[in-house]
C-alpha cells in the first residue's frame, strides 16, 4: 500500500527534520528562524510519516494529541509572560540568562525563547491536528 | 505603567485553555466557568475604579515604548465595555447550563465563550489600529466556530452569510490599515491622532477614514451592511445568540466611537455628516425590518440594528451630551438586550419555537417570565423611568440643542415603532390564549430547579442592572458625562500613551 522507498527514507529523515527544527528554533530571537518556521519543518516530518504509514502509525510516533500539544504551546507562552509580571516588570518583558558552557560556547536562555517553544508547540499540534484529520478521512 | 491592565486579557485566555483542556468533565468546565467568569468580572472592575481615580492607564507590553511596541490603554470607555462584557460573560455562562446541551459542551463551548471574550477585551484594551484588526480576528474566530457548533442545518446557513459578510468586513480594515501605515508610518493609535493633528487633511487620510467606516458598520451592522445580522443571530442556541446580540455588534460600535473621537477629528463637518446619516437609515430600517417579522428572535436581531442607529447619532452629533447619551445607552443597551435574548430562549423552551404564531398563553403559564421580558421591553421603547427613556431623552436633548430636526423626529418615530414591536410580541406570546392545536405545549422537560436558578437567575439579575440603570440614573449620567469629556480631548489620551 505505501511505497517501501518512501517508508525507509521517512524513517531516517524523521529524527532529521526533528534536530533540525530544533536549531531553528534556537535561532530564532535574532537570526530568520523561529517557532513558528520550526513547528511547520517538526510538523512536516510528522505529516512525512503519516503519508507513508498511515495516520495511525504517526499519531503512535507523536506520542501526544495534537489538541494538548496545542493547549501546552499556549499555556508555556502565557507562562513565558508572567514570569515577567512576576518581576514586577510589564507583561512579556524579555528575561535572559547567559551561561557559558565549556565547547558549545555562550549559550542565551530568556523569556522570548520559551515563548517561541510556546508557537513551536502550538504550530505542530495545530498543524497536525488539522493534518491528520484530513488524512484519515480518505483512509 | 499599570501591570493589572494585563488582566482582563490573561484571565479569559487561561480560563480559556484550562476548559479546553478539560473539556470532556462537565462538572469541571461548570465550576470553572463561573469561576473564570468571577474573576473576568473582578478585574474589570478593579480597572474601571483604578480609571475612575487615575484617568488614563496604559501599558507598553514587554517593556518597549509607545509608537514601538504593543500599548494597551485602558480610559473610562474601555472600561465600562470591559465591565458589561464581563457581567454579560457571567450572566451567559450561568443560562448555558440551561440551553446548551453536553455535546457542544464537550466540544469546547465554554472555551470557546472565553477565547472570544478574549478577544473582546483585546478589542476594548488595545492602542494599536493593526491589533485591533488582531483582535477582531480572535474574536470572530471564535464567534465562528460558537456560530457552527452543534452543526444543525440553519446554523450552518446562518453562519455562511455572517463568516462571508465579516471576512469582506476584515478585508476592508485591513485595507484601511494598509494605506493610514504607508501614508502616517505609524498604527499607534495615539501617535497616529498626535501627526494627524499637526498635518490635516489629506485626500488618503480620508479615504482610509471611510475604509473604516465602512468595516466597523458592519461589524456593527449599520445601513447598509446590516443584512447579515437577522440572517445569523438566531440560529445557534439561545445563550450564543444572547452573548452576539449584547456584545459583538457593540464592538463595532466601540471601534467607531474610538477612532472617530480620536483619530479622524479633522474633517467632523463631512466625516461626522456621514455617520449621523448612517444613524438615520440604520434605525429606520432596522425597526421597519423587525415590524415585519413574526420570530421572536428575528424581530430582537432587527432591533439590535435600530439600535445601533441610536448609538452612532451620539456619535455623529458628536457634542459632549450627545456622545455621553451615546454611551448611557450602549450600557443600557447592551443589558436589555442580553435580558431579552434571554426570555426568548426560555419562551423557545416552553414551546419548542420562537415563532409567535406557535406561541402564546404564556402570561398565565409563567407571570415571572411575563415580568422579565416587559420590563427590558418597555425599556427598549424608551418608557419612563426605565434606561432606555433617559438614554433616548438624552440624545434627543442633544439633537434638539444642535437643531438637526430630521434625526430627533426620526429618532422619535422609530422609538414608536419599536414600541409597536414589543406590543406585538408581548399579545401574541403572552396574552393571546395558546391555540391547542399546534400540539407543542410540552411540558418543559428541564427541572424546576435548574429553570428557576440558570434560567430566571440571569434574567433576574440583568432586569435589577436595567432598573437600577433606570431609577437612579445619576452616577452612571455623570461617569457617562466623564467619559464623553475624556473622549472629546484626544489630547488626554495621546499624552497618556506618549508619556514615559
Amino acid at each position: 500500500m505505501y511505497p517501501l522507498i518512501f517508508r525507509i527514507t521517512s524513517r531516517y529523515l524523521l529524527p532529521i527534520f526533528l534536530l533540525f527544527s530544533l536549531i531553528v528554533l534556537y535561532q530564532g530571537h535574532n537570526a530568520p528562524g523561529g517557532g513558528f518556521i520550526g513547528g511547520l519543518l517538526a510538523a512536516t516530518a510528522f505529516i512525512m510519516s503519516a503519508l507513508a504509514y498511515g495516520g495511525k502509525t504517526a499519531r503512535k510516533k507523536l506520542k501526544f494529541n495534537p489538541a494538548t500539544l496545542v493547549m501546552l504551546g499556549l499555556l508555556t507562552a502565557v507562562f513565558s509572560g508572567i514570569l515577567s509580571l512576576l518581576k514586577g516588570d510589564p507583561f512579556l518583558t524579555g528575561l535572559w540568562i547567559h551561561i557559558h558552557l565549556p565547547l558549545i560556547g555562550e549559550l542565551h536562555l530568556g523569556t522570548p525563547l520559551l515563548f517561541d517553544l510556546g508557537i513551536f508547540l502550538t504550530v505542530i499540534g495545530i498543524t497536525l491536528w488539522i493534518s491528520f484529520g484530513l488524512l484519515e478521512e480518505n483512509e | 505603567m499599570m501591570p493589572e491592565l494585563i488582566f482582563p486579557l490573561l484571565i479569559p485566555l487561561l480560563t480559556g485553555i484550562l476548559l479546553f483542556m478539560s473539556r470532556k468533565y462537565l462538572r469541571v468546565q461548570t465550576s470553572l466557568s463561573l469561576a473564570g467568569s468571577l474573576i473576568f468580572l473582578a478585574s474589570s472592575l478593579i480597572l474601571l475604579f483604578t480609571v475612575l481615580e487615575k484617568d488614563i492607564i496604559t501599558l507598553q507590553l514587554g517593556n518597549w515604548p509607545a509608537p514601538f511596541g504593543i500599548t494597551l490603554v485602558c480610559d473610562l470607555l474601555s472600561a465600562i465595555m470591559l465591565v458589561l462584557s464581563a457581567i454579560i460573560t457571567l450572566v451567559i455562562v450561568i443560562y448555558s447550563l440551561l440551553t446548551v446541551d453536553d455535546s457542544r459542551k464537550k466540544y469546547g463551548y465554554f472555551s470557546l465563550i472565553f477565547m472570544l471574550m478574549f478577544g473582546i477585551s483585546g478589542s476594548f484594551l488595545t492602542g494599536d489600529l493593526f491589533n485591533l484588526y488582531v483582535w477582531f480576528e480572535v474574536m470572530l474566530m471564535a464567534s465562528f466556530v460558537l456560530m457552527v457548533l452543534g452543526g444543525e442545518r440553519a446554523q450552518l446557513e446562518g453562519a455562511v452569510k455572517y463568516v462571508s459578510l465579516n471576512l469582506i468586513g476584515s478585508f476592508i480594515f485591513l485595507s484601511g490599515v494598509g494605506i493610514l501605515y504607508g501614508k502616517m508610518g505609524t498604527l499607534n493609535m495615539a501617535d497616529l491622532a498626535a501627526k494627524l493633528s499637526l498635518e490635516p487633511g489629506s485626500a488618503l487620510v480620508s479615504s482610509s477614514a471611510m475604509l473604516f467606516l465602512v468595516a466597523f458598520s458592519i461589524k456593527a451592522a449599520a445601513f447598509p451592511f446590516y443584512f447579515w445580522l437577522p440572517a445569523s443571530y438566531h440560529t445557534p442556541p439561545a445563550a450564543v445568540s444572547a452573548l452576539f446580540a449584547g456584545l459583538l455588534t457593540k464592538v463595532g460600535v466601540y471601534a467607531l466611537i474610538r477612532i472617530f473621537t480620536l483619530i479622524f477629528i479633522q474633517d467632523i463637518a463631512s466625516t461626522h455628516q456621514i455617520i449621523l446619516v448612517i444613524a438615520g437609515l440604520t434605525m429606520i430600517f432596522g425597526v421597519l425590518g423587525a415590524a415585519s417579522q413574526f420570530e421572536v428572535r428575528r424581530i430582537l436581531s432587527f432591533h439590535i440594528i435600530s439600535q445601533i442607529g441610536y448609538m452612532l447619532m451620539g456619535l455623529g452629533l458628536f457634542t459632549s451630551l450627545a456622545l455621553a447619551g451615546s454611551i448611557f445607552y450602549i450600557m443600557h443597551h447592551i443589558i436589555v438586550k442580553t435580558n431579552l435574548f434571554l426570555t426568548a430562549g426560555v419562551i423557545q423552551l416552553f414551546h419548542g419555537s420562537s415563532d409567535l404564531k406557535k406561541t402564546g398563553g404564556l402570561f398565565r403559564k409563567s407571570p415571572l417570565l411575563a415580568f422579565t421580558f416587559l420590563i427590558p421591553a418597555l425599556s427598549l421603547a424608551g418608557i419612563p423611568p426605565l434606561s432606555g427613556f433617559w438614554a433616548k431623552f438624552t440624545l434627543i436633548k442633544a439633537g434638539l440643542d444642535l437643531n438637526s430636526m430630521w434625526i430627533v423626529v426620526t429618532a422619535l418615530l422609530v422609538s414608536l415603532v419599536t414600541l409597536y414591536s414589543m406590543t406585538k410580541i408581548w399579545s401574541e406570546a403572552f396574552w393571546k390564549p395558546h391555540s391547542g392545536n399546534s400540539g407543542i405545549t410540552s411540558e418543559v422537560s428541564t427541572p424546576r430547579w435548574k429553570l428557576n436558578i440558570a434560567g430566571f437567575g440571569p434574567m433576574i439579575f440583568l432586569l435589577t442592572i436595567t432598573l437600577i440603570i433606570g431609577l437612579f440614573s445619576e452616577p452612571f449620567f455623570q461617569l457617562a458625562f466623564r467619559t464623553a469629556e475624556q473622549l472629546l480631548h484626544p489630547e488626554y489620551y495621546i499624552d497618556a500613551v506618549l508619556r514615559k
